[in-house]
């Protein structure tokens, strides 16, 4: 069985090659694929969510290009050991104090459309400070 | 290497009708094309010229580099080709068809064929006319791919099934692309289920060739201006312009981009492949291209 599965958002205007980039990405990042891990076979994938071979090989020729996975010859695509760790426990705070936000934002009856403006505002501004 | 497909100025006429008039394409190997247009498009036209079941009227075609007539010999065996309405003999079992496949075919796939009926729970001693539809169309496919093809026309192939016998049938497509060297050309009149399925797609209308690319190009490519009304002369001297349309105060023009737009007179706006096809199958692209062709 493979370790992780990809999903789909159809709507999302994102290009599905991305989409898997940035799920094996993020999937690194919470430390739920780790180096040596093997990332789900093409065939899984074609089968899973029924989308052209060449868009799940696009998507692991941009994760090696990143560094993030390698290929290995007749064995499949393996998570490298140069991938980013995933974040340490000291963003247990960041997340907990994240989650307390959310929590508000939903009880100052803000939605959806509502959160993303604030939290593009505030990534925004976030860049120009830094 | 050459490509799976190639036509150049191919046309086919019905007394005086043209059902398929200068169509030129090249559709590489290894690539899974949607063959998109409305009903009387020519798709099934391209498709059976492809397997040369029908002559040209004009220009030619060639799969894998030959003639699909001259040289049936040898191109016809690495060609599969599945009609619209599935065709299988409704008297036969399952297993009659895949002995008649057998017999038929020099290269059959016979374990490959009988792993896929398995795999698909599809009973070897039922009749072909108490399957359901979505069953006939998996042995259809199934005896298409135990031939073992490089290249695997479908046409319409979906049109007739509910939606899980779609995205099944799709699967399978997808699943025999990943395992074999199959280069895979599917028509249909809608797009909805073919986009994630493929990676290029030829536009036919009006017996024509409206696009022909990989979908990543047409997608990077195409764009939607806004603007004050006004002229559109500047955009269609750098951009093709697909359509235009004018409201009392703005300018809306869908173009094909050649490289940046810095016109600072338009916002930009991408856009999504079912959009874009949209467009050139109005009446209003198809007429635009009637009038450069001509």
């Amino acid at each position: 069985m493979a370790l992780i599965e990809f999903h789909l958002d159809s709507r999302s205007g994102v290009p599905t090659y991305l989409q898997l980039v940035q799920q094996v990405r993020h999937a690194v990042q919470l430390g739920i694929l780790r180096p040596g891990d093997q990332l789900p076979t093409v065939k899984e994938v074609v089968t899973s969510l029924t989308i052209n071979p060449n868009t799940v090989l696009k998507a692991y020729g941009a994760l090696e290009s990143e560094g993030i996975a390698e290929g290995r010859r007749g064995q499949g695509t393996f998570v490298m050991s140069s991938a980013p760790s995933p974040l340490g426990d000291d963003v247990g705070k960041l997340r907990r104090s994240l989650r307390n936000w959310f929590g508000q934002a939903r009880a100052a009856g803000l939605d959806e459309q509502a959160i993303e403006a604030l939290l593009s505002e505030q990534r925004g501004s976030a860049r120009k400070v830094a | 290497m050459t490509s799976a497909l190639e036509t150049r100025g191919l046309g086919r006429r019905y007394g005086s009708q043209w059902a398929l008039q200068n169509c030129t394409l090249e559709i590489p190997r290894g690539t899974v094309t949607a063959l998109v247009g409305p009903n009387g498009a020519g798709k099934t036209t391209l498709l059976r010229l492809a397997v040369g079941l029908i002559r040209p009227s004009a220009g030619s075609v060639r799969v894998f580099g030959l003639d699909p007539r001259e040289q049936a010999g040898e191109a016809l065996p690495r060609v599969g080709f599945l009609a619209q309405e599935h065709p299988l003999y409704s008297g036969f079992t399952v297993e009659e068809m895949l002995r008649v496949g057998r017999k038929l075919n020099p290269g059959w796939d016979d374990a490959g064929a009988r792993g896929r009926i398995a795999a698909l729970d599809l009973p070897l001693e039922k009749k072909v006319r108490s399957l359901s539809g979505g069953q006939r169309a998996q042995v259809a496919l199934t005896l298409a791919l135990a031939k073992r093809p490089e290249l695997l026309l479908l046409d319409e192939p979906v049109a007739s099934l509910d939606p899980l016998a779609r995205r099944e049938f799709l699967q399978s497509v997808v699943e025999a692309v990943a395992e074999h060297e199959l280069s895979v050309i599917l028509s249909s009149h809608i797009l909805a289920d073919l986009e994630r399925v493929c990676d290029h797609l030829v536009i036919l209308a009006a017996g024509r060739t409206q696009l022909a690319a990989s979908i990543d190009e047409i997608i990077a490519s195409h764009r939607l201006l806004t603007g004050p009304r006004g002229e559109a002369e500047d955009v269609s001297r750098m951009h093709e312009v697909v359509r235009e349309s004018h409201a009392e105060r703005q300018t809306t023009l869908l173009v094909r981009a050649n490289g940046h737009i810095y016109d600072s007179h338009w916002t930009v706006h991408e856009l999504d492949l079912e959009e874009i096809v949209l467009a050139y199958l109005g009446q209003d692209a198809v007429r635009r291209r009637e009038a450069v062709a001509s």
